[in-house]
C-alpha cells in the first residue's frame, strides 16, 4: 500500500488519543481500545465507503456497529479524526454534559454513532437488522461490526449468528477481536470458548483469519478479502488476533489494563512510545 | 347513563392482525417480525401478502428486538410480535439499550398479556409488563380495550415516531368502541359521565368497568368511566378533571397493582389532587392455569370487583 506510513501515523495518533482520553478522567478502557487502533483506522481511513455528512439511516453508504462499546476511546478518536466531529471534543470524554459518553450512545446525537452499546452481545442483532433493511432498500453497501471475543459468551450472539447464516445475510462482515483477555483474566480461564473458527463455520458462516491484527496492512488485506466474499449467500466473519494494550509495552499481553487508566507517570511513558504524528487535540 | 353495545366478542389480537394487514397495504416501510408465534399474533395475513417484509426470527426474542432496532436504520418501521412476557421481561435489556436509549422507532406488539391467556399458566401470564415498559424513558405504553380499538391503535402507532409498547390479549372480549374510530395516543376517552366515583380502566377491563357502572347506576351511584388506553404518556388532565368532580377513584387493569396504571394515577393525584383510590388489579401475585373467566373472578378483575371497589372508595370520601 502506497500510503502505509500515513496510516501508521494515524494509528499512532489514535493511540495517543486513547491514552490521553482515559488518563484525563482516570476511567475508561485503554486495553481493548489500543488493540483495535489498526482495525478502526483501516475501516474509516481505507475500507469503508461512507458519507461525510452523517445521516442516521445511512442509505447508500457502508455502516459500522461497535458491539463491545467499552472500547469507545478508539471509536471516538477515529470518528473525530475522520471528520465526524471536532477533534477537540475528545477533551470531553466521560465528562458531564458530553456527547462522548462512557459507552457510545445516540442519545446525545454524536455523529457517527447509530446505536447505543455497552451492555454486551446486542450489536450483531442490530447489524443484521440494518443489513436486512439494506437488502429491502436495494442498497448494495455493506454492514461491518466489531465484537470482543469474551463478548461471545453472551447468548444473544449465537441467536444472531444462527439467524444470519439461516437467512443468508451476506452483506455483513462481523469482526471478532480475538485478544484472549477479558476483565477477570484470560478468556481461556474465565470461560473457554474452544475453536471459534469451527463454531462460526458450523453455524454456516464464511470465516477468515487475520493473525496480525496489529499490522495495518494485514488488517486492510483481511477486510478487503472479506469484502470480496460478500454477496455469496453467507455472512462473513473475520477472526482478528490482536494484542490487548498494543503499542504500550507495559499494557500488552495482560487483562490488567482492560478498564484501568494510566497515572501521570505511566501516561508519560506510554506517550513516549507513541510520538505525536497528527497533532494532539 | 350512556350505554354501550357489544357488537360481538372478538379477540384484541385479531384487531392487531387486521391493523397490520392494513398497514401492509398502506405503508411500505412497515415490516413485521415474529418469534415463532405468527398464528397466535394473527400476523399470517401480513406474511402472506408481503413475504419480503415479514421476518421469521425463530425462538430468539433478544435477537428479534435487536434486528428490529437495526431495521429502523434504513427507515423501516418494525412491528415485533410475540407474547407479552417474551416481549418485555425476557428482552428488557435489549429494549432498554437498543430501542429506548437508542431512540429507535420500534413497535413492540404484545399479545397474551395478563392472566386471561388462561390455561398456559403463570409462566406465560405476565402481570408486570406495563410497569417494566412505562419505566423506560421515551417509551409510549398502550393497552387497548377491544378489537376495534386495537386495530385503530395499530394503525396510529405506525404514524407516530418513537418506540411504542402495544399490549393486547388472547381471549375474545366485548367489542364496543366504534369501528374505524380515530385513535389518539395519550388521549383518554370519557365513556360515561358521572358524579360520585371515577372508574379509570385500561385494556379489556374497560368493558368490565362499563358493566360495573350500570350495576352501580341501578344502586343509585353515578360512575364516570374513563378509558385510559395510553398509560404513558398519561392523560393527567382528563383524570384530574374527573376526580375533581367525583372526589374518588377506582383504577382497573389486568396487571399487578405495583407498577401498573393504578400507580400512575396515584402519582398524578398525589401531586395535584389527593383523593381516595381503590385498585382493581392483581395484588403482587403470579397467575395460574384456568379459564379467563375463572381467573378474572379469582383474581378480582371483573365488573363485580369494580362494583365492590367503588362502594368501598365511596365510603372513604
Amino acid at each position: 500500500m502506497p500510503h502505509t506510513k500515513e496510516l501508521e501515523n494515524f494509528v499512532t495518533q489514535v493511540r495517543r488519543d486513547i491514552l490521553r482520553q482515559v488518563h484525563k478522567v482516570n476511567s475508561g478502557h485503554p486495553g481493548g481500545s489500543l488493540g483495535c487502533a489498526e482495525f478502526f483506522t483501516a475501516l474509516y481511513q481505507e475500507v469503508m465507503d461512507y458519507k461525510s455528512d452523517f445521516d442516521m439511516n445511512g442509505i447508500g453508504e457502508d455502516l459500522f456497529f461497535l458491539s463491545n462499546g467499552h472500547i469507545s476511546p478508539v471509536f471516538y478518536s477515529v470518528l473525530a479524526r475522520s471528520g465526524f466531529f471536532p477533534v477537540e471534543e475528545l477533551n470531553t470524554f466521560r465528562l458531564i454534559n458530553s456527547r462522548l459518553q462512557g459507552h457510545p450512545t445516540t442519545h446525545e446525537g454524536l455523529p457517527g454513532i447509530r446505536i447505543a452499546s455497552g451492555s454486551l452481545g446486542q450489536g450483531l442483532s442490530v447489524a443484521i437488522g440494518a443489513a436486512e433493511a439494506k437488502k429491502l432498500n436495494k442498497d448494495s453497501h455493506l454492514v461491518y461490526t466489531l465484537h470482543g471475543d469474551g463478548e461471545l459468551q453472551e447468548g444473544q450472539n449465537w441467536e444472531a449468528i444462527m439467524y444470519a447464516a439461516g437467512n443468508k445475510i451476506d452483506n455483513l462482515i462481523a469482526t471478532i477481536d480475538v485478544n484472549g483477555q477479558q476483565i477477570d483474566g484470560a478468556t481461556d480461564q474465565v470461560l473457554p470458548m474452544g475453536n471459534l473458527k469451527a463454531k462460526f463455520e458450523a453455524f454456516g458462516w464464511d470465516v477468515l483469519e487475520v493473525k496480525q491484527g496489529n499490522d495495518i496492512s494485514k488488517v486492510i488485506e483481511g477486510l478487503n478479502e472479506a469484502k470480496s466474499r460478500t454477496g455469496k449467500g453467507k455472512p462473513v466473519c473475520i477472526l482478528m488476533t490482536t494484542v490487548m494494550g498494543h503499542g504500550v509495552d507495559f499494557m500488552m499481553h495482560t487483562h490488567k489494563w482492560h478498564g484501568v487508566a494510566p497515572n501521570d507517570e505511566q501516561l508519560e511513558n506510554a506517550l513516549a512510545q507513541n510520538p505525536e504524528t497528527l497533532g494532539d487535540y | 347513563m350512556k350505554k354501550y353495545t357489544n357488537t360481538g366478542n372478538k379477540d384484541t389480537r385479531s384487531g392487531f392482525g387486521a391493523g397490520l394487514t392494513e398497514l401492509g397495504k398502506s405503508n411500505e416501510n412497515v415490516v413485521a417480525l415474529c418469534a415463532d408465534l405468527t398464528g397466535s399474533l394473527k400476523m399470517d395475513e401480513f406474511k402472506k401478502n408481503h413475504p419480503e417484509r415479514f421476518f421469521q426470527i425463530g425462538i430468539a426474542e433478544a435477537n428479534m428486538i435487536g434486528i428490529a432496532a437495526g431495521m429502523t436504520i434504513g427507515g423501516k418501521i418494525p412491528f415485533t410480535g410475540t407474547f407479552a412476557n417474551f416481549s418485555t421481561g425476557r428482552v428488557y435489556d435489549q429494549i432498554r439499550q437498543s430501542v429506548a436509549y437508542s431512540d429507535k422507532n420500534v413497535k413492540i406488539c404484545a399479545s397474551h398479556a395478563g392472566v386471561t391467556l388462561g390455561e398456559d399458566g403463570a409462566t406465560h401470564q405476565i402481570l408486570e409488563d406495563i410497569g417494566l415498559m412505562k419505566m423506560l424513558p421515551g417509551m409510549t405504553v398502550i393497552n387497548t380495550c377491544d378489537y376495534n380499538q386495537t386495530k385503530a391503535a395499530t394503525l396510529a402507532i405506525a404514524e407516530f415516531e418513537g418506540p411504542v409498547y402495544l399490549r393486547f390479549g388472547r381471549p375474545k372480549v366485548a367489542n364496543f368502541t366504534p369501528e374505524n374510530g380515530k385513535f389518539e395516543i395519550g388521549k383518554a376517552v370519557n365513556l360515561t359521565e358521572g358524579t360520585d366515583v371515577t372508574i379509570i380502566a385500561t385494556g379489556h377491563l374497560v368493558w368490565e368497568a362499563l358493566q360495573a357502572a350500570e350495576q352501580l347506576n341501578e344502586k343509585g351511584i353515578s360512575a364516570e368511566v374513563i378509558n385510559i388506553h395510553t398509560i404513558k404518556p398519561l392523560d393527567e388532565e382528563a383524570i384530574l378533571a374527573s376526580v375533581r368532580k367525583t372526589g374518588c377513584v377506582v383504577t382497573a387493569e389486568e396487571h399487578n397493582f405495583l407498577g401498573g396504571l393504578g400507580e400512575s394515577v396515584s402519582r398524578t393525584l398525589v401531586e395535584h389532587f389527593p383523593a381516595p383510590q381503590e385498585f382493581v388489579a392483581t395484588k403482587d401475585t403470579f397467575g395460574e392455569s384456568g379459564t379467563p373467566e375463572q381467573l378474572m373472578e379469582k383474581y378480582g378483575l371483573n365488573a363485580e370487583a369494580i362494583v365492590k371497589a367503588s362502594e368501598k372508595v365511596l365510603k372513604r370520601k
